[in-house]
Order: C-alpha cells, then structure tokens, then sequence
C-alpha cells in the first residue's frame, strides 16, 4: 500500500498499476482534472503540482514537480499539492484568490489556460519559498520548466512580480501534513512500502540492506529514482516494467556529505539537495546545473539516475569525469569504486551487474591551482539537452598546462574524455593558442554523429570552437560569453 | 444586412465615441481567466466520461510512400480489453475529408502517402490499452521512395494544386532596365503549433441515430459536416459542441476533424460515447504544420535602393494533400510584396507536393512566409547600395501614388512611415544602431544587431464565402443575458470581447452576459474562427443581434410609457427615457410580460471585398492591419547561439476593444514568430519519418528567451473602415513583427566584415545555421581581402 496525503486528504493506493504516474491517477482514477496533460515528458509544465516532504530539521518543504514523472508509488510519505486546493470556491472574484492567482488574473497570465495551472504550482512554490520577491533571475529560473503558447510569457513574468504586493498569504499545508506523518509513523510497521498489482510490482526499501536484497533476489528489476527518464518510457515506449524498486526513500543513498577533502553525494539525492553547496565550492558549474532540465527535474532528478542511465548527453557526466569524481557500486557481495569515465562502455551501458546498485559519487575539491570551465550549447537555453557539452579542468605552474582533463558530451555513444586534445594540452604553455592548437585534434577523439540536434559537422566545428574559447577565457580573459543579457537581469 | 455605421442612440458607435464608452476600450479579464487559474476551467478531457465511454487510437503507416500489402490484427485483438478494429471499409459515407479540395483519406486501405498515416483505429476500454493495441498490428507494405525535398517536387512539377501567378505590369523588363539588380533565395522552416491540449473528440451516439460531438476544434461546423458525409446522414444528425481550446493557433482549423469523423465511426458502429485522444508525439505526426516554403527572388532598383521591379517565386511545402494549402500560397503571394510597392511585379506560386503530413493553417497562413521573403529584399538592396536598412525600408514603402498591390487593390491607408519614425525616435534607433557599431568593432566573439521590420497584414478571408457570421442573442426575464456566437474561444478572447459588445450595446455591465460554448445548433453554417476574423464578424453579428431586441424594447418603451425613442438611454444598468429610468432587470421583465421578444440571431458579412482569381485582380482584403517591430540581438559567432535582448513595438489594432487582450495577443504572436525564426527546427529523416516528434527536440520558446526589455505599445488610430467599434483583427498580424529579430541577426552576421556582405540565413536561426552564416562571412572575407591583395 502507497499513502500520501493529497491535498486535505489522506490517501492509501492499492488498486493501482505501478507504471502509473500521479498524474494519471488523479486524472482517471480520482478524476481531479485541474493537472493537464502538455507532453507526459517532462518537457512543459502543466502537469506541475507541488510534493512536500519533511526534512531531517523536522519542517515540511515544498517543491515543484511534474506529475506525469511522479509514479505513484514515489509519492508514499509525501503531502501532494495541486492547483485545485490553492483557493477553495466557486465564484470568486480576483480578490478571494491566492495572490499568484489574483496576480496571474489580473496581469492577463491566462489566455487559452491550459498551462496555467502548472504555472500556478510554480508560481507557489516560489512564493512559499521566498518571503520577498526574489528577482526576476529566480523567477526565469522556477519557470523554465512551464511552457507557455499564447502570451510570449511577459505577463506571467509581470504576475511574479505583484503576487508579492498583496497581502502576504499563509498556507495551511505543514500543520496538516505533520499530522498525516504522525498517523503515518504510528501505522507503519516494518514492511516496504509497495504497490502490487498482478504481475509487477513497486517497492520502496526503507533501508540499505532492504535495497540490496530486494536488488539480489530481483536481478531484473529496473532501479528507479526519480524516474525523469522512465516515466518517459513507460508513457511513450509504452514500456511495463514488471519490477521497479525506487531507491528514492533509501536514507544512505539521499545523503549528501561535505568533508575538507570531498562532496560525497547520494545517488539517490535530488539535484535540488546538493547543487547549492557544491556550485558554491565549484561556481563554474553553476550555469550547467541551472540549465539541466528544468526546476522540476532538478527536483526529482539524481546523479545516480544521470549515470545509470549512460545517456550520452546527459550533463552531468563529462564535469564530474573532468573533476576526477568516483562511483561507488554496492551488492550484497560487496563495494567497488570506479572513475566515472570507466564507468561507461557503450552506447547505454555501463559495468553495473545485476545484483548491484549505484550508491553514491564523490567528487574531489578542487586543488589550490585548478581552472575549470563547462560549456553547453544548445538550440534553447532553458531546459534544453546538449547538442555538445564540455567540461575542462586543467592546473597550470609557470605558464605551463601541468594537468588537464577533458570530456564531453553528446560527442560519442558515451561520455567520453577527449584524449588526444588532452595530450596536446598537457605540457603545453598556459596561452590561448594552445587550447585553438589542441581543438584542432577533436576529430581524433570524437566521430559524433548527425541527428535532430545537430550534423556531425557542426559538432566538430563548435568543439574546436569552445577550445578556442577556453583559451580565450582562461589566458586573455576575453569575456565570451552571450548571457550578458541574462546575467544583466 | 447592416453594417453599423451609424449607432442612433449614443451618437457613432463605430467612431470616436465609442472609445470613451465604459465598455469598449477596457482591459476587461479574460471571461475564464479566475477559472483557469483555479484548475476548473475545463477542457474536453476534463469532463466526466459518460458511462461505458471507450477510447479509440490509430493505427499507424510504418513507411511514407507505398502500398500496403498485408495487415496483422491478431496480436492487437488478442489484448484484453481490445473491443473492435476498425478499417476504411467500416466508414457508411465518405472516406475523403478533404475541407475543400479531396485528397485527405481518413483511413488508408491501400495508398500510404506520409510516415505515420492512420491506417486503422483500435477501440478498447482505456486509453492505455487502445494505444497498446494500436503498436501490435502488424503493416506489411511494398515501400517506395519519397519526395521530402522541396526541389525534387519542383523540378518533377508534383503539385497539390496548379500554380498560380499575379501580375501587374512587365517585372521583367523592369528588372533588365534598372541600374541595379540583385537575386535571392530563402529556405524557410516550417513550425507546429504546440497548442498546449493537443488534439482530442468524444462522440456520442443519439437516441435517433445521430451524433453529438465534442471536439477541440476551431471549426464546428466543418467537423459537423464531415462527421455527417462519413457517416452517410444529413448535417442535422450531427451537432458539434465546443466550449474552449487548449491553444490552436490554426493547427485546429482543420487538424481536429479526423479524430472527430474516427470517433464517431467507432461511436455509430458500437453505440456507445467514444473518445479520441493523440498523444503528443503523435499529435506532432499526424498534423500538418506551417508551411515550409522556398523562395527565391530577383528584383531590380536604382541608386537610392528604390525598387523597380520585382520577380517573385514563392513554393509551398504543402504535404501530400491539399487541405487549405492554395489559398495559404495565395497568401504568401499576397503578402510577397510587405509593405514595399513593386511598379512592376509578377509573384508566382507552386503548391509542391512531398510526402509529409499536408502541411495546414497556421496564425499568418502564409503570410510570413511572403513578408519575409521581402525583407530579405530590402536588407539585400541595402548592403548592395551601402546604406541604412531602415532609409532602404521607407523609401520602398506604398504611399499616395505608389500605392497599387500586385492584386491590384489599391493601398488606402498609409500610417507605416509615421509608425516607423515613431518607432525610431522612441526607442532611440540611430544612436543604438551606432553604439552598436562601435561595440561590434571591439568584440571578438558578441556581435550585436539591430533591426527595424514593418508589417502591413490583409484582412478577410481571401475564400470570399467565408466573410459572413451569426450570432443569437438570449434576454431572459430577469436581464440575464446568454450571448452564442459562431466564434470559438482558443485564449484570444473572443468571447470576452463580443461579451464586451453585447453589454455596451445594452449599457450593462459585462458579467451580465454569459458566454457559452460554440454549439452547431445555436448558431448554423459558421466559418472557421481563423484569418483574425474572430471578433471582426462575430462581433458585429452579437451586435446586430442586440440591435434587433433593443429596437424593440426601445420601441416597447416609448409605447408604453408614451415617450418619444430618442430619449431613451441605456447606461449604468438602467434604462433612462424622458421623465423616468427603469432596471434593465425589470425592463426584462416586463417587456416579457408584454409579449415582446427577447431573443434575437443576428447576421453579418465583410462588405466591400470582391476578387477574380482568374485575372489575379480585386480587393480581396477589407483593410490592412499594420505594426513595426525593432529587435536587438546578440549572437555568439563561435557557436551560433543567440538571443534577443530587446524589443519595441508599434502594433496598429485601431481602435481596441480591449487593450490587455490586444497587448497579450500581440506579445504572445511576436514569441511565437520569434521561436518559428529561431529554435524550432522542424526535421524530417530521408525516410520522410519527424525527427523532431516531440518537446524534448522541438523548442519553442521559454520563459527565459522574453527579451530581457520588451516595450509594446498601440499605435493611435483608428480604423478608416467601418469593423466593429473601428477596431482592428489582431490574432496574426504582430506575428510577423518578429521577422525583425531574423533581419537583426543578419545585422549581426554583416557586421563582421562592416556591413558590405551580409550572409543568407535560412530559417530557423539555429545555432548551427547562424555559424554556418559565420563561417560563410569569414569565407567572404578571405576571399575579398585575397582579391584585393591580388
């Protein structure tokens, strides 16, 4: 059984597929149909609704999501939000409804409607979450995730703004939830939480030992986290996996760890739980962060996700090789520790065997003399997947490259270090000339292919032209940089 | 039929005074907007299924071109829950659905003609399963090659729809004997429309054998006529309700019939409610989209970039059927010329044939695809001469004298010079232009644009039928008011605005006035709401109709308190007459309880408009829409990204009824313009499969990519013609106001060798086209400084 608290109300699912998302389940099952369907990818927004869970402080914190990556059993234990329970009513005026609704309403938000409520939810969660108006920076940034066709997005952007001017809203929400929890805690006994519904199953292990014991007598099961990249196959590829077990309720792997020397980071720690800390140690990663996804990826999204997936675009991987990270592999029979980069052996897979798990990635701080530089190109700039991304980390001592290592992404079936350009790097003098000289072997490195986001020829071009780039950025500090007009705002 | 020049009462409702009233001229909200903010605003997926409802999905072409052989079944039917599998001999009526021209099959037997083409439809009792079973059939098929590229399809001559031309005066001769002359062309990206609720319909089987639909549609009455040719019964069988769209922007003009017609056969054939619903990267498959076009150009002028002659061809990427698709060539002819007058002109137009979905109306119909084939033009003229775009641009435009289109209508109102210096004085044009200059000559990698693009938009459908609306107006005896139009609200507002009328019309507030769904047997024989006709002629219907029952309370009136008609006012809820007033709640009241009508239908049709296609002459528009747009960009000449970092916009909407709806609809196209010219990059493979089948590779714009500065203002005007309230139809003209985000990224390419080349840039403006547009400048260069140091 799977409870949650949505809305005012205690939930308990059993009569339910595992393969369904929230956002089904509310729309057929319990038939609440203010949650739209846009995509059922991920990709616009009108499915956002916001999950609240209690954090070890004890306090409830609540965060945007899409429903149609929700899977129903990833919401046991959470406080699930959605547009209808924002203001109670029929017949309201402007006045009577919750400011980012009132202000939505009267800055001319809503045209056709049908994204508005996943609007809505993302406008809330920035509003609980700030007490101020935070900015028109923050406010692009919560979202990039929803999607709008008919207003062009000044209006929204113009709402943000005044829902702060009325009169400050309080929500009920965490008094309820704590008193969810607690009947929760005084029901729950020591099973795992499941959903089973004839031949599949989804099961939530409360702890390590559960997880790699359910993982050893359930060698086929598809290991779940967020589910950003399985929900997908299961709503387009039509995908029924029969076995799933989410790692998402696992304390040891939502861990995240800082030491002086490392950032021990869960694999099952959403980005939204770490990204903070570590852009603050390594602020050259913070563009790639901000635009992995959207805000309601990033809040069911995990490295471990990223990684055992072996996309060959997916952002994270080049930085964390470029930055020397490890993975951590856990069975019951035992632990190993590979460099990222050796994690990968082709086009979707990786050196993960079947009874074991991906456990945590630790990245190493960085050195008293390292540059870093991360580079993603793209058609858009809010959640958008790399058309190239590279990652660059070199140490220089008397104008000389001491060290370097280099990778990217989108280049090849994986995430790849660049080997040759990192061999004309190394020993080479600390000047522009030597990243230009280096770009020009990328073609040794990488064959990539044509597809819907670019020709292989455009691909080798823009790589040899972010060598340039680097060079240009580390030796002549020549700002190249187009988000002079994002950075303005 | 009356055409409302002239309001007896309170003086000229379609002049001056109308903008003074408390009723028109007001940023009323949105009549749904507190419902769409609250989640209950509802959509036809949000309704209560009714009982036993079933779910259908299609079965779909596995190739683009050839001729089935064998079709599996077995897998699918074996699935639990699977009820029925339906082929195109199980349609009672006709099988082509084509709107005006044949060629649209809903269900194929034979003939596969684009990637995906539904072939079958599986029923079943979930959505989930009906779309299972759909992927189990098996389509065996003999597979030929496909036409994806446009040239092919020109050089074999493979059109929908025969070619077309307009002439005025010899472009050739003109061209030959100008001191100057430049040639051109331009491949142009086409787009989908992303409406945010995709494509769906739910029949339901009557009692007598007919069917009530509810389908996502900007067209009622369209799919209630087809749904009765397929299933072979009169148009009163079939009633077709619509209450609101998720979005359609044209891409349900048409688009939505077939899944109405398929749920309806499955509907008549199993007697009971069934629904249709297209996942979304179906719903990108199976649609067409804006047309891609190709253009090309040859255009002669003299010394200071005036034009002489220009020679035309513009080619349309029409699918394999025709749909709409000649008059949305016709439109890109009609539009080839912007706002520049040609003394001499010939635009042709091919309507080509390739194997993709049939590429269908979409906010400009083809419009843009013209315009900016000329502002291609007018930038090239300027580079080749050495001067300003803008100089280039005014110089060129229609005024007294010059002022005959290629169609030969003359151009009657000449307000875009004043728009555009306007423009250029507020937003600071030449002083910008120069800073920009002087940045460019300092940075590397950034280079800036800056450009100033007009547009001057015809409205009316050019299909001349089409210009005709009913409205029915509903008092009920305690003032209420039901207000039914043949409109169909997407998010523009419509209804809010004719809701606006009809409580002017009566001087009571607008919440007075319900607006409801869009219903065939309300109000019969409607157009499309498309061609930015929507609050034109419906408007003006819903106000004819009120009319028609105001005159006769106003004549009730004076007969029953005996006081002469014109003393009578209605304002303020009240009605005022000589020595009293009255609530119009009680006025109601007792005009019913003296047996006078309160319901009136009310009727309207575009006047003036008239065009003989076979000579290519008339006036086939009822006036022009105008707007100027000045866009700054920055692109990134080691990649290719770009951005816009402001905008300014002068957009003419007469006199607007309701100046928020009017904002947001002119913001909202100048983006969607923005992203068709810029990320969304349509892709097919050589197989004629999309590439490009889904949100996650197909970007239209986000929140981020607003420019960070983006000023938009209407300009003061009003209409010369006699529209409703002398406003003016703005759903698609400011569409083509972001044209000048792609002239200034062009800005942008010729700065790198100090705008004497200025490098083709197809569209979409990708990263990777613009740096190929880099690369083409640097090959320039090398090749210019070579011959002068040879």
């Amino acid at each position: 059984m799977i409870q949650f608290l949505l809305n005012e109300t205690p939930q308990a699912v059993e009569n339910c597929s595992p393969n369904m998302t929230v956002l089904e389940w509310l729309r057929t099952k319990i038939r609440q149909t203010g949650t739209k369907e846009g995509c059922a990818t991920g990709d616009c927004g009108a499915c956002t609704l916001l999950v609240g869970e209690e954090h070890s402080d004890g306090q409830w914190y609540y965060k945007t999501m899409n429903s149609c990556l929700l899977l129903v059993g990833n919401a046991h234990g959470k406080h699930i939000i959605t547009v209808e329970a924002v203001t109670r009513g029929m017949h309201l005026t402007p006045e009577e409804l919750h400011p980012v609704q009132r202000a939505m309403v009267e800055c001319h938000g809503s045209q056709c409607g049908f994204c508005t409520p996943g609007f809505i939810m993302s406008l809330l969660a920035l509003y609980i979450n700030h007490e101020q108006y935070p900015g028109q920076k923050a406010v692009i940034h919560a979202l990039g995730g929803n999607l709008c066709r008919c207003t062009g997005y000044s209006p929204i952007l113009k709402a943000a703004e005044k829902a702060y001017e009325y009169e400050r809203s309080q929500e009920p929400w965490s008094a309820m939830a704590k008193a969810f929890k607690q009947t929760l805690n005084q029901q729950s006994t020591s099973n795992t939480p499941s959903l089973i519904n004839g031949q599949s199953n989804f099961l939530l292990p409360q702890s390590l030992n559960q997880l790699l014991t359910l993982k050893a007598n359930h060698p086929e099961a598809h290991i779940v986290a967020g589910a950003t990249d399985l929900a997908i196959e299961i709503s387009q590829q039509l995908l029924s996996p029969k076995t799933m077990i989410s790692v998402t309720q696992t304390p040891e792997l939502t861990e995240v760890i800082e030491t002086g020397s490392q950032f021990t980071i869960g694999a099952a720690a959403p980005y939204e739980k770490f990204v903070g800390q570590l852009c603050e140690h390594y602020p050259e990663t913070a563009e790639l962060f901000e635009r992995l996804g959207s805000t309601q990826v990033r809040n069911g999204g995990t490295l471990g996700g990223s990684l055992g997936n072996a996309s060959p675009i997916g952002d994270p991987a080049p930085m964390l090789i470029a930055l020397g990270a490890s993975i951590e592999l856990q069975s019951l029979e035992g632990t190993r520790t590979l460099n990222v980069e050796d994690f990968f052996v082709g086009y979707r897979e990786t050196v993960l065997a079947e009874n074991e798990v991906i456990t945590k990635v630790t990245i190493p701080k960085r050195s008293a003399n390292l540059t870093l530089a991360c580079h993603k190109v793209t058609k858009r700039f809010e959640d958008d997947i790399s058309t190239v991304c590279l990652a660059i980390a070199i140490e220089h001592k008397n104008h000389v490259i001491t060290s370097v290592r280099l990778a990217m992404g989108g280049m090849a079936a994986v995430p790849k270090r660049a080997s040759q350009m990192e061999q004309q790097l190394r020993g080479a003098k600390f000047e522009a000339q030597s990243f230009t000289t280096a770009g020009e072997y990328v073609s040794q490195d990488f064959q990539p292919l044509t597809d819907v986001r670019a020709s292989e020829d455009y691909r080798l071009k823009v790589t040899r032209n972010l060598m340039q780039r680097v060079g240009l950025e580390f030796c002549q500090q020549i700002p190249t940089s187009l988000r002079i007009a994002h950075a303005s705002l | 039929m009356r055409h409302f020049e002239i309001d007896r009462e309170q003086g000229s409702v379609t002049g001056k005074n109308a903008r003074t009233s408390t009723y028109i001229g007001k940023s009323t909200i949105h009549e749904s907007a507190i419902k769409q903010v609250c989640g209950n605003a509802n959509y036809i997926d949000d309704n209560a299924e009714p009982s036993n409802c079933l779910h259908a999905y299609p079965v779909l072409a596995p190739i683009a071109s050839g001729v089935i052989t064998n079709i599996d079944e077995s897998k699918a039917l074996a699935l639990p829950g699977v009820k029925r599998i339906f082929s195109a001999k199980d349609v009672p009526g006709k099988i082509d659905i084509g709107p005006i021209f044949p060629g649209d099959i809903l269900l194929t037997d034979k003939e596969i003609q684009y990637h995906h083409q539904p072939v079958l439809l599986v029923v079943a009792d979930s959505y989930e399963t009906a779309r299972k079973a759909a992927r189990l059939v098996e389509i065996q098929c003999d597979e030929s090659k496909p036409v994806i590229d446009i040239e092919d399809a020109i050089a074999q001559k493979n059109w929908v729809r025969p070619p077309h031309s307009l002439q005025r005066g010899d472009a050739h001769t003109a061209i030959e004997n100008a001191p100057h002359s430049i040639q051109g062309a331009l491949h142009i990206g086409g787009q989908e429309h992303f409406y945010l609720e995709g494509q769906i319909a739910l029949a339901q089987p009557n009692e007598d054998g007919g069917m009530f639909i509810q389908c996502s549609t900007q067209h009622p009455t369209e799919v209630q006529h087809l749904v009765a040719k397929v299933l072979n019964q009169a148009y009163n069988f079939v009633t077709v309700e619509m209450r609101r769209m998720g979005g359609a922007f044209g891409g349900k003009e048409t688009q939505g019939a077939p899944w109405a017609c398929l749920a309806a056969i499955a509907a008549y054939h199993l007697g009971c409610a069934v629904k249709l619903r297209l996942a979304r990267a179906d719903d990108f498959r199976l649609t067409g989209k804006r047309h891609p076009f190709f253009n090309q150009y040859h255009v002669g002028f003299d010394n200071n970039g005036v034009i002489e002659g220009a020679h035309i061809e513009v080619n349309g990427y029409c699918g394999y059927s025709p749909d709409l698709s000649d008059a949305i060539v016709d439109r890109a002819m009609f539009h080839a010329d912007n706002v520049y007058y040609y003394p001499a002109a010939k635009i042709e137009g091919n309507r080509c044939k390739v194997n993709t979905v049939s590429h269908t109306a979409f906010r400009g119909f083809g419009g843009p695809q013209g315009l900016i084939t000329a502002e291609q033009i007018v930038d090239d003229i300027a580079i080749a001469i050495g001067k300003d775009p803008l100089d280039v641009r005014k110089a060129n435009l229609y005024k007294l004298g010059r002022d005959t289109t290629p169609y030969h209508q003359k151009v009657e109102q000449h307000v875009l010079l004043e728009m555009m210096e306007q423009v250029e004085e507020n937003a600071q044009y030449r002083k910008r232009k120069a800073a920009i200059k002087a940045f460019n000559q300092q940075s590397p990698v950034i280079k800036k644009g800056l450009a100033m693009t007009p547009v001057k938009f015809g409205i009316s459908f050019t299909v001349q039928h089409l210009n005709q609306a009913g409205a029915l107006v509903n008092i009920y005896s305690d003032g209420s008011i039901h207000l039914n139009h043949g409109g169909t609200e997407m998010g523009q507002g419509l209804n809010t605005k004719v809701a606006q009328i009809v409580a002017h019309a009566f001087g009571i507030d607008v919440e007075c006035v319900g607006v409801t769904a869009t219903r065939t047997d309300k109000v019969p024989n409607t157009s499309p709401t498309a061609a930015s006709s929507g609050t034109d002629l419906n408007g003006m219907a819903a106000l004819n109709a009120a009319n028609i029952i105001k005159d006769r309370l106003i004549s009730f009136i004076a007969e029953h308190f005996n006081v002469d008609a014109s003393s009578i006012q209605f304002t303020n809820n009240q009605v005022q007459y000589d020595g009293g007033q009255i609530d119009f709640g009680d006025l109601a009241n007792l005009a019913y309880l003296n047996r006078i009508s309160l319901s009136s239908t009310g009727y309207y049709a575009t006047p003036k408009i008239h065009y003989d296609r076979e000579k290519a002459q008339g006036r086939p528009f009822f006036y022009f829409a105008h707007g100027v747009s000045l866009s700054e960009v920055e692109i990134d000449t080691l990649t290719g990204e770009n951005t816009v970092v402001r905008a300014d916009i002068l957009h003419d909407v007469g006199n607007s009824i309701n100046p928020a709806l009017d904002i947001g609809q002119i913001e909202g196209a100048f983006i969607q313009g923005m992203g068709w010219l810029t990320t969304e990059d349509l892709q097919w493979k050589e197989n004629g499969e999309l590439a490009s089948f889904g949100p996650a590779t197909y970007k239209i714009p986000a929140i981020g990519d607003t420019p960070a500065e983006f000023n938009v203002e209407l300009f003061d005007s009003e209409n010369p013609e006699a529209s409703v309230f002398r406003s003016k139809a703005v759903g698609e003209p400011p569409f083509m106001l972001s044209v000048s985000v792609w002239s200034a990224i062009r800005d942008a390419l010729a700065s790198i060798n100090d705008y004497r080349y200025m490098p083709a840039l197809d569209t979409p403006a990708t990263p990777e086209r613009v740096l190929l547009a880099v690369e083409d400048a640097l090959q320039w260069q090398r090749q210019n400084s070579a011959e002068k140091s040879a």
